[in-house]
């Protein structure tokens, strides 16, 4: 494995020995860009099912023990199977003008990982309100709409913040995994496959790509702890040992 | 601790406990609990200082049961932890068997229960009554014949091995006493034990609990917000008032031996009615200067 | 009783239903195999290739294993120290939160650089390093949060910190270890079949997956894929039976 300091010097130098080829760093920076703009789509595509299907299931104990099971069970599903099959589905679609581009396939992929801990997360948060307080809210005739938004979703809170944290985790690898599977080109997952092709000749540049997508996890990471801040007031008092 | 060790773990050696079964009698006068101009300030966060307890001094003589009762805030509680040495004064002494109280705790001569039993749900009934003999260094067939003992004691010997959530709240807060009295401690300290219990529990309980410290002769310190409670319970009531937090009076009980009709006598009505007119601050002239017996 | 069999009966049916439209759609809308092959055919392909389906996951489920065990021991591990020592869990924490953000997916082609293309070491480590998080996370948040009555009966029997982990803070973290433990049981088969991606030895589910892609036998490798997920739910069900056999008391708590 190269020094920490060989590595971070290749981030300077011509990606390529072509002329006129733009340096290391740049290309990571183009490829995490492109990941992260798809992850982020794949993300809120997620959360927004996740949160659906929680509902649904907090709404109807029927539909809970109906669809839970197969919540846990699409995780059991490995990506890389899926990804060729998305592309191929998503071709066939055609939404008025806008044909399907293959970085949609990458997405849907990063939602389908992503929707998982947000749905169990969500679930559990709409659920653990106390009997009482669910009493109560009966007790105010309140629908079960109102009863959703006052009580269940602020309740669900310190359960979604650690589910997002996931979810956006998942986001960001099942985009760089589908990139891989499918092949799609403009992001980090396909700088990566392509540098360690290169490994033995230039072993700093695959790790170059590594830290990239090492990077775009963290910044990720850092924008969830953001959510967590502003959701704090919904944070009950941590308990401490 | 002058009876004979028959064996200290390295462990109970290090932190300086005894592995006796009575904390050593004191025969010479010496009070069971002492604290002498005792404040409590705690430093709370937002709201500034709370003044929990401010010239608390107070003596209660070996065997004695007594009781603490007053409005919250009045830091009966506190005042009981500071006993426990589970929090420290922030000014004054605290003295438990003519030590301090952190040293009485290290020899364990106190045992002490809370309103929540504090049960481990993954011990069963019988282990969880083991655990401070556990932590003494007992070995397996003296902790299970003491835990068998003290079950019967509290009247559930059929519970054993049954877990603490298959107990109802009565149940486990027996189980919690019994957990307690484990060690055979001269010193009790109950912090409301029976708060959670209904009504029917409660008086079976308080009457177990006034058999059981005068068979042993252990010395009881007890919180409690109940005034029939206190007066039943004990033979000194100490009447508390908040804000901040103080001793303001305290009522003699001499109601003799309990029996189940103790509750319905004039007697003790009477003196519930004493202790509800020192709780709104009307002095009764039977208000004994503080301190043990006539001693001070 | 009742209860019970509507709890198994209701996602049963939910997934015959399934099946069925699937079934059905695909034969009505002609659609064809390379797209979404019949149920059907995917349970023939089941069938025929029954003991090659087997070898394979028995390859990537010895990875997924061995990665499960190690990831696990080396999270509560971690976890035990970090609740012992505060400075070490204000610096693990963060660390491993940044761990776990980086897609550990991206280390394979470089774990495979460094092993022999006919070890299963990068892959293993792979499971491992992906299973440690959750666990860390689940045993440290368990070891933590103590009932603080629990902690003043401790202190009122003087007990030493040693003697508190032993008998409260570990017993007492056993419920979320095992929650950590059900999610790790899963992600280790995921992670476990996505590291035969990048390349090594083609003894697993995952390779054959994209082997029976690449020749344009489906069916084929659907069934592959139906028999990853089989494998991720015979883990993610030995988790939940571990957890059953050591939390017996979990059960018995009085209704209300």
């Amino acid at each position: 494995m190269p020094h920490v300091w060989e590595i971070l010097r290749r981030f300077g130098r011509p990606e390529t020995a072509a002329p006129g080829a733009d340096s290391v760093a740049v290309a990571v920076l183009d490829g995490v860009w492109f990941t992260f703009r798809v992850a982020m789509v794949g993300l809120v595509l997620g959360v927004a099912v996740g949160l659906l299907l929680a509902v649904l299931m907090q709404r109807s104990r029927l539909a809970e023990r109906g669809l839970l099971p197969y919540v846990v069970l699409s995780q059991t599903v490995p990506l890389v199977a899926l990804a060729p099959l998305v592309v191929g589905w998503g071709g066939r679609l055609r939404i008025g003008d806008a044909t399907w581009q293959p970085w949609m396939s990458v997405a849907v992929i990063a939602a389908y990982l992503a929707f998982f801990p947000v749905a169990v997360g969500a679930l559990r948060g709409l659920q653990s309100p106390s009997a009482h307080a669910v009493e109560l809210m009966r007790s105010y005739s309140a629908s079960w709409w109102q009863s959703l938004l006052r009580l269940r979703l602020p309740a669900s809170v310190p359960y979604l913040v650690p589910a997002l944290r996931l979810a956006a985790a998942s986001a960001v690898i099942g985009a760089i995994v589908a990139e891989i599977s499918t092949g799609t080109r403009g992001g980090i997952g396909r700088l990566v496959i392509e540098y360690s092709r290169e490994a033995t000749a230039d072993p700093a540049k695959v790790y170059t790509a590594f830290l990239g997508a090492a990077a775009l996890g963290l910044v990720v990471a850092g924008m969830v702890a953001l959510v967590d801040l502003l959701l704090s007031r919904y944070r009950p008092a941590e308990a401490h040992s | 601790m002058t009876a004979p060790t028959p064996r200290r773990s390295w462990l109970n050696q290090r932190v300086g406990r005894s592995q006796n079964v009575d904390s050593a009698k004191i025969d010479d006068g010496t009070p069971a609990v002492e604290l002498v101009a005792v404040d409590k300030v705690f430093a709370a966060g937002r709201t500034g200082e709370v003044t929990a307890l401010v010239g608390v001094d107070l003596a209660v003589a070996p065997g004695e049961f007594v009781t603490f009762i007053g409005p919250s805030g009045c830091g009966k509680s506190t005042l009981l932890r500071l006993v426990a040495d589970l929090t420290e004064p922030t000014a004054g002494t605290v003295r438990v068997n003519g030590k301090t109280a952190r040293q009485a705790r290290l020899d364990q001569d106190y045992g002490i229960a809370f309103q929540q039993s504090g049960l481990m749900d993954w011990r069963t009934v019988v282990r969880n009554i083991e655990l401070p003999l556990e932590l003494r260094g007992w070995d397996r067939r003296r902790r299970r014949d003491r835990a068998r003992e003290l079950l019967e004691l509290v009247g559930l010997p059929e519970f054993a091995d049954h877990r603490p959530g298959e107990l109802s709240g009565g149940m486990q807060q027996r189980v919690a006493i019994a957990r307690a009295l484990a060690t055979g401690p001269r010193l009790l300290l109950m912090d409301e034990p029976f708060g959670a219990l209904d009504e029917m529990t409660r008086e079976r309980l308080q009457a177990e609990l006034a058999r059981i410290a005068a068979e042993t002769g252990a010395t009881v310190a007890f919180v409690t917000h109940s005034i029939p409670e206190a007066v039943y319970l004990s033979q000194r009531v100490v009447v508390m008032s908040a804000r901040p937090g103080r001793v303001s009076a305290v009522v003699d009980v001499d109601l003799g031996v309990r029996t189940e009709d103790t509750r319905e006598a004039p007697e003790f009505f009477a003196k519930v009615t004493e202790v509800r007119e020192a709780l709104r601050g009307r002095r009764s002239p039977s208000v004994a200067a503080f301190g043990a017996g006539e001693e001070r | 009783m009742r209860d019970r069999a509507v709890r198994i009966l209701t996602p049963l049916a939910v997934g015959v239903a399934f099946l069925a439209a699937w079934e059905a759609f695909v034969t009505v809308q002609r659609i064809r195999p390379y797209l979404l092959p019949k149920p059907s055919a995917i349970w023939r392909q089941l069938t025929q290739n029954r003991s090659d389906i087997l070898d394979a996951a028995l390859a990537t489920g010895s990875n997924a294993l061995v990665g499960l065990v190690a990831g696990s021991v080396l999270g509560i591990l971690a976890a035990l120290v970090a609740s012992r020592f505060w400075i070490v869990d204000e610096l693990l924490i963060p660390l491993a939160a940044a761990v776990n953000a980086m897609p550990i997916i991206a280390l394979a082609p470089i774990f495979n650089n460094m092993f022999s293309t006919t070890s299963t070491v990068p892959r293993r480590l792979i499971v491992t390093v992906v299973v440690f998080f959750p666990i860390f996370v689940n045993a440290l948040r368990g070891l933590r949060q103590v009932a603080p009555i629990h902690r003043e009966l401790l202190d009122s029997y003087a007990a030493s910190g040693w003697e508190f982990a032993r008998k409260v803070r570990v017993p007492n973290a056993l419920p979320f270890v095992f929650t950590g433990l059900r999610l790790a049981a899963s992600l280790a088969v995921i992670a476990a079949v996505v590291a035969e991606y990048f390349g090594g030895v083609q003894n697993g589910l995952g390779t054959r997956i994209t082997s029976a892609a690449s020749n344009t036998a489906y069916p084929r490798a659907w069934a592959y894929v139906a028999a990853a997920c089989a494998l991720g739910l015979v883990f993610y069900l030995a988790a939940t039976l571990l957890e059953r056999l050591a939390m017996p008391w979990k059960r018995t708590a009085l209704a209300g």
